[in-house]
């Protein structure tokens, strides 16, 4: 990998002006990132680090929200979170494995936004908002395609708030080499209505199915979905899966995903 | 070059190295400790996994930087003092947990942190937490039921 200026700031502001410099990103628990640089995908001029930022860390409760900060691992969402959002935490614990949650980041995960990462899925399907260091981005706003999202260049995911819903699951079916979501789907059933968000399927990235909550606002039950799969027309197809696979495969975890909600 | 300072098996050491330089490496070639193995070097086969700040971590996917001013515990820190192996350590040579033994750095540290938090876990809960860590000889039942013996517990299914 190519050599770059280190930083690591103590604080949201000084990471900002940090950011600032030319071609600098943010480094969060580089479980993506090192691999691509090694690569030479990417080559930073700048590293910015923001794992020594103390007020970018923990996970809080505040009424029905619950707020986790951007340098949070997946592995303390995993154990801070059971108990608040247990659906957000049982998809933070089976991100990756257990190294990789040690390090990885929510904010890391979210800015990256790979098409098949789990984060995406659980801040799309519970309606989170991403806060930065400028602004709060809606996650309906946030996610625009594979690897796009709405940050911009020197924009840092300070922390990201879940509304906690009724009930809510997410199911992954393993890629099992890569350890991503061959498909994953995320449910959350809320006082108004059911999201249902869709990673590791479309080639557009994660996103919502929208038939899917439509027939579960009006009964939430496995019934409800019938034997409907995802849109053929916008699944990814590769060696792992055809399209036509993933297709069905959003069906069943939905299902299962609905099935678990109780 | 940055001098780094980490505490690597309870001792303090210093070590220049390049921004760039990832923890496995610098653990390797700047410290001398290459019992953390590097086998695929992209965080998938689990061979380097070490111990930063007590939490187990692929050494090959984490800057040597960010380790500055940490609690790093390797391989080379696991048997007592006296040169006698440690529990872990033991129930893989008694259960067959080795073959050619390149993983079994990576999966003694796994096991370690599996063991610290979860003291008794089930066969599955073994199984599950060295989703990270590849073996290529022993097929896993070796290891999985030196971590059972490890934790004090029968192995479901005894070793050949």
């Amino acid at each position: 990998m190519y050599n770059f200026e280190f930083a690591k700031p103590k604080t949201v502001e000084e990471a900002a002006s940090a950011m600032a410099a030319e071609g600098a990103q943010a480094l969060g628990g580089g479980q993506t990132l090192l691999p691509t640089m090694k690569q030479r995908l990417a080559s930073p001029e700048v590293l910015v680090s923001m794992t020594g930022i103390e007020s970018m860390v923990g996970v809080a409760v505040r009424g029905d929200t619950l707020t986790i900060g951007g340098a949070t691992t997946h592995a303390q969402v995993a154990a801070d979170a059971a108990d608040l959002y247990p659906g957000l935490a049982a998809l933070a614990a089976n991100i990756g494995d257990p190294a990789v949650r040690n390090r990885g980041t929510i904010g890391g995960s979210l800015a990256n936004n790979d098409p098949a990462a789990c984060y995406p899925a659980g801040a799309l399907g519970s309606g989170a908002t991403i806060t930065t260091n400028t602004r709060d981005i809606a996650a309906d706003d946030y996610f625009q395609g594979m690897f796009e999202t709405a940050l911009d260049e020197d924009e840092i995911i300070t922390s990201v708030s879940f509304p906690i819903p009724e009930k809510a699951n997410y199911q992954k079916f393993d890629q099992p080499a890569s350890r991503f979501a061959l498909v994953g789907v995320f449910v959350a059933k809320t006082a108004d209505g059911v999201r249902v968000a869709v990673t590791g399927a479309s080639n557009e990235g994660v996103y919502r199915w929208t038939e899917a909550e439509t027939a579960l606002s009006a009964s939430f039950s496995e019934g409800a979905l019938e034997s409907m799969s995802g849109n053929l027309d916008d699944m990814i197809a590769d060696l792992h899966g055809s399209a036509s696979y993933r297709a069905h495969l959003v069906g069943v975890l939905t299902r299962r995903a609905v099935a678990a909600c109780g | 070059m940055p001098t780094i300072t980490m505490n690597v098996n309870g001792t303090a050491v210093s070590a220049n190295v390049e921004n760039r330089t990832v923890l496995s490496a610098a653990l390797r070639e700047e410290l001398g400790l290459t019992g953390t193995h590097i086998g695929c070097d992209t965080s998938q086969c689990g061979a380097c996994v070490v111990h930063v700040n007590g939490k187990a971590v692929k050494a090959c996917t984490m800057f040597a930087v960010e380790a500055n001013g940490a609690d790093v515990d390797t391989i080379e820190g696991q048997a007592h003092v006296d040169g006698s192996l440690n529990v872990i350590q033991q129930a893989f040579q008694d259960h067959h947990g080795l073959q050619c033994g390149f993983c079994t750095p990576g999966m003694i540290m796994s096991a370690a942190a599996l063991l610290k938090e979860n003291p008794k876990p089930t066969e599955a809960e073994v199984r599950d937490y060295l989703e990270g860590n590849i073996c290529r000889c022993t097929g896993y039942q070796g290891i999985v039921n030196a971590i059972m013996a490890a934790s004090g517990q029968t192995p479901a299914i005894a070793a050949e």
